[in-house]
């Protein structure tokens, strides 16, 4: 995967609406055939980062480009190699499904041949089969969608930028979506957005956790999580009077906090030590020299989710 | 080329379906008849087609407004013209698709007054020059009033605005030339000579004059460059 070249380069992108920046100064870089997934809460700027890339937006201050050409500069070798999907998946309502791929083929520059040939594949692929003629307007939300993905793959684009593509359908629109968007990931490179946490992390080989505009974090989604894992947690379970306990796994050297729950009489103690300390050895010592029982110990890793809300929130530990 | 003209098609298929064009055929045509026959009444009635022009071009500040209204507006606010922006179009494809289409139902809408010059050849025996210039200055006038609307339909995502500013920008050109009095002096000969009625009179007295012609077509060219002005400088917001 790292021998593949670059495909999309970002250098310190600044955009301001306004007197106020939507993102700064930020940098990534998207190798060909990679799917990469920005995850972020609302307004952290994924949505004005996909828009640069598509060339719809220029950034205020750095640089973007795209297999070699600057987005602002050679605007439209860029847009040929786009497909893109917008959250709002603005599609006219007016037209069929059939006419309005026609219609998106044609201003991608596709000659009429190849958007017959293409038609059929994309209708396929996206399961419209049944909803060719149907009038866009009339169709629901999931299925909209799955237009929205076929004008975004119809001219076989060697990018596809998604925003938000799974937001405001079923749950079972959702896995498909996701099945689709995996296997586009195959022959082409993917870059999507994203606040759903277990989807980037099912989907993507490398995620760009960004918040309040900047990149705060970039790895892959396993080793995201292991290297956050410096703060090792141990669960403890231990039989013994809590309000002893608690005090005791306190006073052990190297640990930071300790709290308790009581799951129906099983007494469990989350311990977080200092980063880098393995404490597993200290605190069964401790426990047993008490004369407490130790029934069970382990190390909890975190979710995607608690390293994405420690990173945007700003806690430190 | 072939961009410029899937825009165009889209756009028009959408004219001929859309309730709102039909309802702008219907006002237009249902008013020009009412200037053609207006002074047919007379006892001694001339064959000519004078009351339609000078109906149809105070008509067209009107209604040429509502035609051109929906082409770029209704796509910022649908959003639909992010994926239009982010297509390899370029701009001034995107303005001249949008415009063709606009300036294509308005020839089949002029088109359907030919019935009224049908009428005047059967019954009477009118002089064809003046209906030849007058049709000629009329398209040239309705084609510098829709890109006047498509301007405004550009710098704004609201019809609604787009089509009153588009009006106001028209009655203004149309009332220029009473500056002319008002302001007087070499000012006002200037103001007076951007008058689109102005422009208009001679080719509704048979007179095809270049200078008119050139009046109109720069008309046209200025406020279709201003637009795909428009249209970039949304990227820049």
């Amino acid at each position: 995967m790292t021998t593949q070249p670059s495909m999309i380069q970002a250098n310190d992108v600044t955009h301001y609406y306004g007197p106020y920046p939507a993102i700064q100064d930020v940098s990534f870089d998207v190798r060909k055939g990679e799917v990469l997934g920005f995850l972020g809460p609302n307004g952290a700027g994924k949505t004005t980062t996909m828009r640069i890339l598509t060339g719809f937006l220029p950034p205020s201050r750095g640089s973007v480009s795209l297999d070699g050409f600057d987005v602002v500069e050679k605007s439209l070798e860029v847009r040929k190699r786009v497909g893109y999907l917008p959250e709002t998946v603005p599609l006219y309502t007016d037209m069929t499904v059939t006419n309005y791929l026609k219609y998106m083929g044609t201003l991608r520059g596709m000659p009429a041949s190849r958007i017959r040939s293409r038609l059929g594949e994309v209708i396929d692929v996206c399961r419209l089969g049944d909803y060719r003629k149907t009038q866009i307007g009339k169709l629901s939300k999931g299925f909209r969608q799955r237009v929205g993905i076929a004008q975004a793959i119809i001219h076989e684009p060697e990018v596809l930028v998604l925003d938000e593509p799974t937001i405001g359908i079923d749950p079972i629109q959702v896995v498909e979506t996701r099945n689709l968007i995996q296997e586009l990931g195959r022959a082409q490179t993917v870059v999507l957005s994203s606040h759903i946490l277990p989807e980037v992390s099912m989907i993507c080989e490398r995620v760009l956790i960004i918040h309040e505009g900047r990149i705060v974090a970039e790895d892959t989604p396993q080793n995201l999580a292991e290297s956050l894992q410096g703060v090792e947690r141990l669960e403890v379970e231990v039989a013994g009077p809590s309000a002893d306990v608690l005090p005791a796994l306190q006073k052990i050297d190297g640990v930071n906090s300790v709290s308790h729950r009581n799951n129906q009489g099983r007494h469990t103690y989350i311990v977080q030590a200092r980063p880098g300390r393995d404490l597993r050895d200290e605190i069964s010592r401790a426990v047993i020299s008490n004369g407490w029982s130790l029934r069970g110990m382990q190390m909890v890793g975190m979710s995607l989710e608690e390293i994405f809300l420690r990173l945007t929130t700003q806690e430190d530990l | 080329m072939r961009t410029v003209r899937a825009v165009a098609w889209k756009e028009i298929q959408i004219f001929f379906l859309s309730p709102t064009a039909y309802i702008v055929g219907l006002i237009f045509l249902a008013l020009a008849g009412f200037f053609f026959s207006r002074d047919l009444g007379d006892p001694f009635p001339e064959a000519t087609l004078s009351p339609f022009f000078q109906g149809a071009v105070v008509i067209f500040i009107l209604l040429a407004p509502a035609l051109t209204m929906r082409l770029i507006a209704e796509e910022s606010k649908l959003g639909t013209i992010e994926l239009l922006l982010t297509s390899p179009v370029r701009d001034w494809e995107v303005i001249l698709g949008k415009y063709i289409a606009s300036l294509v139902f308005f020839l089949a809408l002029v088109a359907m007054s030919g019935f009224y010059v049908i009428l005047l050849f059967v019954y009477a025996s009118p002089d064809p020059g003046p209906i030849y210039a007058g049709y000629l200055g009329l398209v040239l006038y309705g084609a510098a009033a829709l890109a006047v609307g498509l301007l405004t339909s550009t710098l704004t995502n609201n019809q609604i605005v787009a089509a009153v500013v588009a009006m106001g920008i028209l009655l203004a050109l149309f009332f220029a030339d009473l500056a002319f009095g008002a302001v007087g002096g070499f000012p006002g000969e200037i103001i007076g000579e951007l008058g689109m009625k102005t422009h208009f009179d001679d080719f509704d007295r048979g007179i095809i004059d270049t200078k008119h012609v050139v009046y109109y077509l720069s008309v046209i060219a200025f406020f279709l460059f201003l637009s795909v002005r428009a249209l970039e400088a949304r990227r820049w917001r």
